[in-house]
């Protein structure tokens, strides 16, 4: 029995790697983006005292949780169409990864939120702040910032997932490997290089969020403990 | 609302106010008044309810009964204009409660720009005068945890300053420092009373209370109990007051 590995024939085809694996880091930018968003507002949401909206979020954030990715992106896929709506599987894919990871950065926003001394809400509430300047001004970076690490990762893990869009064949780097692997037959090459590819998109994230990081909290920056 | 009060009208009054948190009545018929510029000494034993009366005050806590009127906000009705009581109430907790991911200049700018709507340039001048009211000029850019226990709290002091309140509110502000480092806060302190400012505080410092207090409230199982200007931590009435001034707490 022996190994016969054959890259250079696989390599050639580097401009459709690069081409998936751009698309890939294009996916998990507009849903990690996205999803922070939807995300934190689904956080806030289960935390205020209308039942109504709290009772919504808590059902969307547990739903997702407990469904497979690929269920929900063909739900996406399959919804739209149904209802008579084209789009690009690229904003298929940027919608389902979207509303995946907001559902899990809901919960990790969901402690950060309960991480904030009562304390630091009344001082603020006594120098008179209203609710959304509390949140804007006092919540949401010390938030961030204690549960950083646990929603960088969750964002990483996003980018990782979103090799199952190419299920609704968007154009990314795991679709890509499947075009390669079955024109040069060269399967085992090909998936080799996708990882290679994939841990170089994982650093290039981690890279990101730490210069994020240094960014957004400059006092950890200051006192020489960035995260 | 009434902004220019007559000096007879007192800034912040409590009568008969009621507070329970379920069975406990915390505070049964509490009553009492403090005049423009008047310093007030909050004083009882632990869990007698001086805290709970302070929130009341600043609507912390909402009250169960009775009435309180603070600056002309008719505190406990549920119409309550909450952000304007708080523009004229400043309060500081004993545990300081900065805020960890601002620098002290930002802790201090941030309600005036943000609530009244004050030019940054302009909120930055009163955070360098108040921080120097309060003797911390050269700590502008630090954030809070690179500052001592005390200069954290005198910071708390100043930026609550920074809103100019008609009133303040001192709940135990010394309660968790070091004896070295109570001395600069009760300094300040002292310096706003001599400035005329009108004061309520709850403190453990008998000393303090009797040299700085215009009028002391001794508070007993969520009644005000005794009270009278501070010669009477000297000569108490009450069997209670003068056990209370006599278990070495009265010293200076
Ligand atoms: N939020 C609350 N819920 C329940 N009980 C409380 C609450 N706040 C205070 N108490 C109780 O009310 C009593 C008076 O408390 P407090 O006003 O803090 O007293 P003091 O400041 O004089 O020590 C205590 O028995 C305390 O345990
Ligand atoms: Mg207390």
């Amino acid at each position: 029995m022996s190994l016969q590995l054959d890259f250079p024939a696989v390599l050639e085809r580097w401009p459709s790697f690069l081409a998936g694996a751009v698309l890939t880091l294009e996916l998990a930018f507009f849903a990690t983006v996205l999803g922070a968003l939807l995300g934190t507002l689904a956080a806030v949401g289960r935390g205020t005292h209308n039942s109504l909206i709290a009772g919504a979020c808590k059902v969307y954030v547990e739903t997702i949780r407990n469904t497979p990715l690929l269920v929900q992106i063909f739900l996406v896929y399959f919804g739209l169409a149904s209802l008579g709506l084209k789009y690009s599987a690229f904003t298929v894919a940027v919608a389902a990864l979207t509303i995946n990871v907001g559902a899990y950065t809901a919960e990790i926003m969901r402690a950060g939120f309960e991480a904030i001394p009562r304390g630091q809400i009344e001082a603020a509430e006594g120098l008179a702040l209203s609710r959304f300047q509390i949140y804007w001004h006092i919540i949401l970076l010390p938030a961030v910032e204690k549960v950083y690490p646990a929603l960088t990762s969750q964002f990483v893990l996003l980018m990782l997932a979103s090799s199952v869009c190419s299920q609704i064949s968007a154009e990314e780097l795991t679709a890509v490997a499947n075009y390669i692997q079955s024109d040069t037959y060269r399967a085992f090459e090909t998936y080799i290089i996708v990882a290679v590819l994939y841990v170089i998109l994982s650093l290039v994230m981690r890279a990101g969020f730490w210069g994020l990081g240094l960014l957004l909290f400059p006092r950890r920056r200051r006192l020489g403990t960035p995260l | 609302m009434q902004q220019n009060a007559p000096s007879s009208e007192p800034i912040v009054s409590l009568h008969n106010v009621q507070k329970s948190f379920g069975a406990l009545r915390v505070l049964d018929g509490v009553s009492f008044a403090v005049a423009r510029g008047e310093v007030l000494a909050l004083i009882g034993r632990s869990g007698s309810g001086k805290s709970t009366a302070l929130r009341c005050i600043d609507r912390f806590e909402k009250v169960d009964g009775g009435q309180i009127v603070v600056c002309g906000h008719r505190v406990d009705r549920p119409d309550v204009n909450l952000r304007a009581l708080r523009q004229d109430v400043g309060i500081v907790f004993q545990s300081y409660n900065l805020f960890p991911h601002l620098t002290i200049e930002q802790n201090i700018t941030l309600a005036p720009c943000a609530v009244k709507g004050m030019a940054t340039s302009q909120a930055k001048d009163l955070a360098r005068k108040v921080l120097a009211q309060v003797g911390l000029d050269e700590k502008l850019h630090a954030y809070p945890e690179q500052l001592s226990g005390g200069q954290q709290q005198r910071a708390a002091i100043a930026r609550s300053l920074a809103m100019q309140p008609k009133v303040m509110l001192f709940d135990e502000v010394t309660s968790a420092l070091d004896p070295e480092l109570t001395g600069e806060v009760l300094k300040v302190i002292e310096q706003l009373a001599a400035d005329g400012m009108t004061m309520v505080m709850v403190t453990h410092e008998m000393g303090f209370a009797k040299g700085i207090a215009d009028r002391i409230v001794f508070m007993h199982r969520g009644k005000v109990h005794e009270t009278g200007p501070a010669s009477i931590l000297t000569s108490p009435t009450t069997p209670e007051l003068t056990q209370f001034v006599g278990t070495g707490n009265l010293k200076s």
